[in-house]
């Protein structure tokens, strides 16, 4: 219907009603560069990258809190947009370290991004240095001089994951995300989803574990999995590299969790790696264990259950299956009870 | 669950009763969180004051072990103020009438009594659930955990069924599953009384079914022994050689010292496991299996999806998957079994014999996995149950309940009440969490939670070590003085092996379930200066 299209660079479009320009632009397949903006959460128009000119208006409006009107006219990449965000990006580049060599995020950094794609650099502004000191805890590092306050982090605590342990804090230069009044993470009601991390678009947020090893452009697989512990089943991205996991992340839009994970979901994955895993079958003989091979350990188990089943019956024995291992295990192991032992002695705990 | 989680978000009510979900299922509960911005009511029942009591329109603290005499009185007012769903219990259920004189012995006066909270609050209660619908119901371990588990599973789908609010969007009954594939385990028959599928070992037509499939002359018919029968077995004789895979009983079941005794009784025990734990101490043999992340597979979550797993790295040393281990030790006790992988147990076999899992084969699980019953490959899968009131027997059946106390209750040798559960952190005996990096830092030691009241009491400052005695056993633990415990409870988790809630918890079990009453014991707290 006509009430409901706008022009968009020369293109009429349609839009919803209530949708930003930021969206209507996104439907109708025009991107419009973001890095404040978070999907699912009200839109704060920290970062103003997104600046579109719209004919008529006074200044230039921010794309993702400007709900698109009928007959509006819009130019997303107008000499006046470019040369604004060309501006906007060589500030943010100004107020902080934004110095890729060591940045943990390098090459994985939506600021990088627009920077190389607007071809901008820090040189042109005095490069602010008075930081807070960096905040490390064993899962979250806080690099306050790579944060450039787009507040994503606020809307993700607050809107997405409801934890509500940061906010903005202090006013004007001094600004600040804070935990409980400037605490550290851990003294805060934080409760380490890392949901922060995920959705930072700079260095700012990085995983303490992965900080040192993980490289984007060395990622030689990533692998979808559900997560290992509760029944939520939350879809997990693998970040492998060099044949070993560094990461995880949420994948985004994905059924049952929609990108979200919980503390032990992204840094509960390391256990695998444990030097105490066991690696052997083993045989217990006069109370101590020694190492055997498969063939061995398979042979005693078998010859003791036939030898009880012939002795006692298939109901001397008795089975409790993993409710933590695939269905595929599960189901293989009540076969074997009932198919080859010829018991229904086979139990997990379902009712716990 | 009879629905899903996406619909959590959209939800309008909530009755969220013993579920910790905050901590137990923390990105659920990011969604119900979510709808209760959006303006959501939400009540929470739960005898503590845990999280999502925070957000709560109204938290209602029941006594531990009182929900059905709570249940029962809101259904007394749901039917005394004719607030219930006529047409949905006239159409879709039966033995209403039951239902009726049963809850009529449950006016809120009496419930209030066993409840610990007020008449009012109970009526309240029922109005409120009954002004927005659909409500929808969501609970965890602290129903089921009880004598009386399975009484309080069916209270609460009586009062779903009584308001209408089953078959529907956003209501339902869900049950928060706690382990990533217990779902799984449950639909892939490891279960003592039914085949993949929930197909009962009792009918003849599905043993011949399976006979056929497993290529075995025939197969047993009688009903085979749940996890604490087994082990009780291990004494007798009766069980002679008992297979572990994949649990860590010595830490996770009640009453330590009595699992310990069992398990070190056993003529022949074999642990499956991927690490050394206290269960393994007892094994005569050890088979060391691959972990998630090490080998293909499928779980399927709480809400009946099934999805992939995928292998990130191999398994160290001589592990290998545990349908591996299954199908060799078949081989050498003169079984062969084609399937050789994970993908064709599931294609040619599980979703072959499993009607609601028919439609689902691996190459249709790529992205979002598909919840079942899907009976077909053109079927989409099934958000929630119970469409249009059908229910699998037909008509819903109102089943009569009455209220039983905990098998243990508060004396005055034991005067607290011990509560189970856990913590956000750490997940059962941190044989994963506690090799994680980073986790041990944010949880390393074991509290024994306890109300400010009886911390005054007994002259308890927070941080002190305390003694936690019950009849089974007693920890040294450090006390966790919060206003979230309510007087007279102290509330523990079993994460940490020498603190472990287990030493104290009772081996009393639900005579249907055989799940044990982990959600209530009685106990008695001791400053360790004065013991």
């Amino acid at each position: 219907m006509a009430e409901n299209t706008f022009t968009l660079n020369q293109r009429t479009v349609g839009f919803l009603p209530g949708q930003t320009i930021l969206e209507a632009a996104s439907a109708a397949g025009v991107r419009i560069p973001t890095l404040c903006h978070l999907r699912g959460t009200s839109p704060t128009g920290a970062c103003r990258i997104c600046l579109v000119e719209v004919a008529g208006a006074r200044t230039l409006v921010a794309s993702c809190s400007t709900p698109a009107a009928a007959n509006m006219v819009v130019q997303t990449e107008s000499p006046r947009v470019v040369q604004a965000r060309k501006v906007i990006l060589e500030l943010l580049l100004a107020s902080g370290e934004h110095d890729c060599l060591l940045c943990p995020s390098c090459g994985d950094c939506q600021l990088q991004d627009l920077a190389f794609e607007y071809q901008v650099s820090a040189k042109r502004f005095d490069r602010r240095t008075d930081f807070r000191p960096t905040e490390a805890n064993p899962l979250i590092v806080r690099d306050f001089s790579r944060c450039i306050l787009c507040g994503r982090c606020v809307q993700a605590c607050n809107e997405v994951q409801v934890n509500r342990a940061i906010s903005f804090g202090y006013r004007g230069k001094v600004a600040k995300i804070v935990a409980a009044g400037d605490l550290p993470l851990k003294d805060s009601d934080c409760v380490f989803c890392g949901e922060c991390v995920q959705v930072c678009p700079t260095g700012a947020l990085s995983e303490q574990k992965a900080r040192t090893t993980w490289r984007p452009w060395k990622e030689k697989k990533r692998v979808r999995t559900t997560c290992p512990y509760c029944g939520v089943g939350c879809q997990q991205w693998l970040h492998v590299q060099d044949g070993k996991i560094v990461k995880v992340t949420g994948v985004t839009g994905a059924e049952p969790n929609r990108g979200r994970l919980c503390v032990k979901g992204r840094f509960g994955y390391d256990f695998i790696y444990s030097e105490e895993r066991l690696k052997t079958p083993l045989i217990k003989e006069n109370g101590e264990f020694r190492e055997a091979s498969w063939d061995e350990a398979l042979g005693v188990v078998a010859s003791k259950f036939k030898q009880i089943i012939a002795e006692s019956g298939p109901d001397a024995l008795a089975g409790v299956s993993c409710a933590r291992s695939i269905n595929e295990d599960s189901y293989n192991m009540q076969k074997l009870f009932r198919a080859v032992i010829g018991t229904n002695n086979i139990d997990h705990c379902a009712r716990t | 669950m009879t629905n899903s989680f996406n619909e959590f978000a959209r939800a309008k009510m909530f009755m969220v009763i013993g579920s910790n979900m905050v901590e137990a299922h923390p990105v659920a509960a990011t969604f119900l969180k979510n709808a209760v911005l959006n303006g959501a009511q939400l009540i929470v029942v739960d005898p503590r004051r845990h999280a999502l009591a925070d957000l709560a329109t109204l938290h209602v603290p029941i006594r531990v072990g009182s929900d059905i005499a709570f249940l029962n009185a809101l259904m007394h007012v749901l039917i005394a103020e004719d607030l219930y769903d006529r047409k949905f219990v006239g159409s879709c259920t039966i033995d209403f009438d039951k239902l009726e004189a049963n809850v009529r012995a449950y006016p809120p006066e009496r419930a209030a009594d066993i409840c610990g909270i007020a008449p009012a609050m109970i009526r309240d209660t029922a109005r409120r659930i009954a002004s927005v619908k659909p409500m929808m119901l969501c609970y965890t371990l602290g129903i089921t955990e009880h004598t009386c588990g399975k009484n309080n599973v069916q209270a609460v789908a009586n009062l779903q069924m009584l308001l209408g609010n089953l078959g529907v969007e956003c209501g339902g009954v869900n049950p928060l599953r706690g382990q990533n594939n217990v779902q799984g385990a449950c639909d892939m028959g490891a279960l003592p009384n039914v085949f993949p599928g929930y197909q009962s070992v009792k009918d003849a037509g599905h043993r011949e079914k399976f006979a056929k499939a497993w290529q075995t002359a025939s197969l047993p018919e009688t009903t085979g022994l749940m996890i604490p029968q087994m082990m009780e077995g291990l004494t007798t004789g009766r069980v002679r050689a008992f297979y572990v895979f994949g649990e860590n009983l010595a830490n996770t079941e009640p009453d330590i010292r009595k699992v310990e005794h069992e398990l070190g009784s056993a003529e022949f025990l074999v642990v499956q496991d991927i690490f050394p734990n206290e269960t393994t101490r007892f094994a005569h043999v050890v088979l060391p299996a691959a972990a998630w992340s090490e080998n293909d597979g499928t779980f399927t979550n709480s809400e009946r999806r099934v999805s992939r797993v995928r292998t990130a790295s191999p398994p160290p040393g001589l592990a290998k998957p545990n349908w591996w281990i299954f199908r060799e030790l078949a081989k050498r006790m003169g079984h062969t079994w084609v399937s050789n992988s994970a993908r064709a147990l599931w294609d040619d076999e599980i979703s072959v014999l499993a009607p609601q899992l028919c439609g689902i084969k691996y190459h249709r699980l790529e992205g979002n996995g598909l919840q079942w019953p899907c009976p077909d490959e053109n079927h989409e899968g099934t958000c929630f149950l119970h469409k249009d009131g059908q229910f699998t027997c037909g008509l819903g059946i109102f089943t009569p309940i009455e209220w039983t106390p905990p098998a243990e209750e508060a004396c005055a040798d034991y005067p607290l009440v011990l509560s189970t559960g856990r913590r956000l952190t750490h997940y059962h005996t941190r044989t994963q969490t506690g090799r994680c990096e980073g986790l041990n830092d944010l949880l390393s030691e074991e509290t024994a939670d306890i109300s400010p009241q009886d911390a005054s009491e007994l002259s308890i400052r927070n941080g002190e070590r305390i003694r936690v005695r019950s009849r089974r056993g007693q920890v040294d633990i450090k006390a966790n003085v919060t206003p979230r415990v309510p007087r007279g409870m102290v509330w523990m988790s079993f994460h940490f092996r020498d603190t472990c809630a287990n030493w104290l918890t009772n081996p009393a079990f639900d005579p249907t379930t055989f799940t044990a009453e982990y959600k209530a014991c009685a106990v008695r707290i001791e400053k360790v200066d004065a013991a």
